[in-house]
């Protein structure tokens, strides 16, 4: 995964609260397997007026000129909530967005953009509110955002920001610590039998 | 100070803590659908990686096959069938459990764990997606995460969490009738919010979750997601030990005193309390785009955001009750149990759908629980209403493309999200319990079925 360290962009506002992963991307867009070609269908009922045709809504905020080459989304709370699908994330970030200032993430959705790089910030709505259309500054080292002279700080954790700022693979990570896991399944076997399964078929 | 059930099982599974801080937590099951788990398995195919222990990973086709009878692989979702062929493969050359298409225990993922015993009290189980938290009825831990983390708990055997904060939601007193599992989830969100439970993992506690049966506890945590908590969790009894004992994975018997410490200590603290007044609850119906909009059928709508009121088509001050419906939809993670199914053909019995309805399906949560209800006679009563009788599946909880509903139609519907375009494209959703469901499609419009079920009784 790649690293994440600064950003800048326009803020690009889409401040609807509840924002779900079917909006993001619909499940008829999800059309293979793998995580690519996914851009095309990114908040697809709200960016085509005739989606199979990819006729652009033009009242819609992805389609305008300023938004063209964006960065930076700032929408309401609890955004990405609904299905788990992580393709929400792929999608985002295959049309070029990095990093998303919210009120609040559905805890899947936030867990999602860790993992594959994409930067979930959060700040009081005022704050996100007061970001549109502004050009915005990120430094995840020093957990900040900055935009018309003034700057804000954002929560993260710990373990995210070294893994975003390195691009970590969780799994790579994980697997250093290979022997610690089997020592732990060992004795944990012994003391709960049934948690472990025999394959039957 | 004593512990609370999340905590106990919590920090039971915690192996260590990382270098950045959060916590290495064990997976017991990871639990894999063709939909999500298809791209996990392909990623970790790709960089040459493999199941850390494959007796417990499973996999079922479930979120876009075809639920007519006969079916195949072939899907109405243009290019699903990939899904399927890709799916199958790739569990079998991880050497997975793939519950597939015509298996006899095939059906919806958070149907058919309970049923195999793959989900126990006490362990963690994680699935990417949403509605895992369904198998915490079971007294398991057990959440909805991405395909990374997928991959992830299939390679390591464990996840890098970062530890939720707990709530404990009471329903204290008794639920009136015709009020449902469905209906406390619904009016939980409606009181606190679609972000109401977010950063927490929330007991389900109280004398109305006590009373409900094992079906009923599924579909109250079920929709713990839309309350956007990490998961809900309801602590094991004897229903949940009755129900499990003896099936496919699970123990013969639960004797080990171990079991009976899967409860919040008396003098467990919580970060966060809710109480809520079960015997004041009715059947709830949403109005609106989000399941926050949602209200007791008898209410009017109220004011709520102007974009939700332009989609579904009702002005604030509207009553609920009397708006006409096209569709009705009876299914899903959340209500397609045998015990849901009774209770709607309880009241379809000898009835009819009322003619401006348009398509009325009936799809079970499983096989097991398609011939269940096919030993009963339940097939032919949903029949003989007017509704068809599938194979199990996800069905139209979401549109994939495929199989819609007719255009424009407004839809009653037993699943667990109303979001625009869940159902298709421009359908307007309206979701309840199967009662209201059944209800709603005799009187062809949103109906409160206690009025249904008093005639039952007098006649």
């Amino acid at each position: 995964m790649m690293p994440v360290s600064t950003i800048t962009s326009p803020g690009v506002p889409l401040l609807r609260d509840n924002i779900d992963t079917d909006t993001i991307i619909p499940s008829r867009e999800m059309k293979t397997t793998g995580r690519t070609g996914l851009a095309e269908g990114l908040f697809a009922p709200w960016r085509y007026t005739d989606a199979a045709a990819r006729v652009r809504d033009p009242g819609f905020v992805l389609n305008q000129r300023d938004a063209i080459g964006t960065r930076l989304l700032l929408v309401g709370k609890n955004f990405g909530c609904g299905s788990s699908r992580e393709h929400a994330v792929w999608a985002l970030m295959e049309f070029g967005i990095e990093a998303i200032i919210a009120p609040s993430f559905a805890p899947i959705f936030k867990g999602n953009c860790i993992r594959n790089g994409l930067l979930p910030i959060e700040l009081p709505v005022e704050v996100v509110r007061g970001l549109a259309w502004q050009m915005v500054s990120i430094d995840l080292a020093d957990q900040t955002v900055s935009a018309g002279g003034e700057s804000w700080h954002f929560p993260i954790d710990a373990e995210a920001k070294a893994m975003l700022l390195e691009g970590l693979d969780a799994i790579d990570l994980t697997l250093k610590m290979k022997s610690a896991i089997a020592r732990w399944l060992g004795a944990d076997r012994r003391a709960r039998p049934w948690a472990y399964l025999e394959k039957s078929k | 100070m004593g512990h609370t059930l999340f905590a106990k099982i919590w920090d039971a599974h915690r192996i260590t803590a990382t270098a950045g801080g959060a916590q290495l937590i064990a997976i017991d099951r990871v639990f894999l659908h063709e939909r999500t788990g298809a791209a996990a398995l392909r990623r970790m195919a790709e960089t040459g990686r493999s199941v850390l222990d494959p007796a417990r990973v499973f996999a079922v086709m479930d979120h876009i096959v075809d639920t007519r009878q006969g079916r195949g692989d072939g899907t109405l979702m243009p290019g699903g069938e990939s899904f399927i062929t890709e799916t199958r493969a790739a569990a079998q050359a991880a050497g997975i459990t793939l519950f597939d298409v015509n298996d006899r225990d095939q059906g919806i993922i958070h149907v058919i764990s309970p049923e195999q015993g793959i989900v126990l009290p006490g362990l963690t189980l994680v699935a990417p997606d949403s509605h895992t938290c369904t198998q915490g009825a079971f007294g398991a831990l057990a959440w909805g995460i991405g395909s990374s983390e997928a991959e992830h708990a299939m390679v390591t055997g464990t996840l890098r969490m970062e530890r939720p904060r707990t709530m404990r939601v009471t329903f204290a007193g008794q639920l009136g009738p015709g009020v449902t599992a469905k209906d406390m989830a619904l009016a939980l969100i409606a009181a606190h919010g679609a972000g109401g439970g977010a950063g927490h993992a929330v007991e389900f506690a109280g004398e109305a979750v006590v009373a409900l049966d094992m079906e009923g506890r599924m579909t109250l945590a079920n929709m713990a997601t839309e309350f956007s908590a990490m998961t809900g969790i309801i602590a094991p009894d004897a229903k949940t030990f009755t129900y499990l004992a003896g099936r496919p994975h699970a123990p013969v018997r639960f004797d080990d005193p171990y079991w009976a410490t899967l409860r919040s200590d008396d003098d467990a603290r919580f970060a966060r309390e809710i109480v809520i007044d079960a015997a004041a609850l009715a059947p709830m119906v949403s109005w609106g785009t989000s399941p926050e909009h949602t209200i007791p059928v008898t209410a009017a709508v109220p004011q709520g955001p102007e974009r939700a009121h332009d989609y579904i088509g009702l002005a604030p001050g509207a009553p609920l009750a009397g708006t006409p419906v096209d569709a009705a939809f009876i299914g899903s993670c959340t209500n397609s149990r045998i015990s849901d199914l009774r209770r709607a053909a309880a009241l379809l019995k000898g009835r009819r759908i009322a003619p401006s309805i348009r398509k009325a399906l009936v799809v079970p949560g499983s096989l097991a629980v398609k011939r269940q209800a096919e030993a009963e006679g339940l097939d032919k009563l949903f029949e003989a209403a007017g509704f068809e009788w599938r194979m199990s599946g996800c069905s139209l909880c979401f549109y994939a493309g495929g199989e819609g509903f007719p255009e424009g139609s407004r839809v009653i519907s037993s699943t667990n999200r109303n979001f625009e375009g869940r159902q298709g494209p421009g359908i307007r959703t309206h979701i309840a319990s199967p009662e209201t469901v059944a209800a709603s499609a005799i009187a062809g419009v949103i109906a409160d079925p206690r009025a249904l079920a008093r005639e039952e009784a007098s006649a």
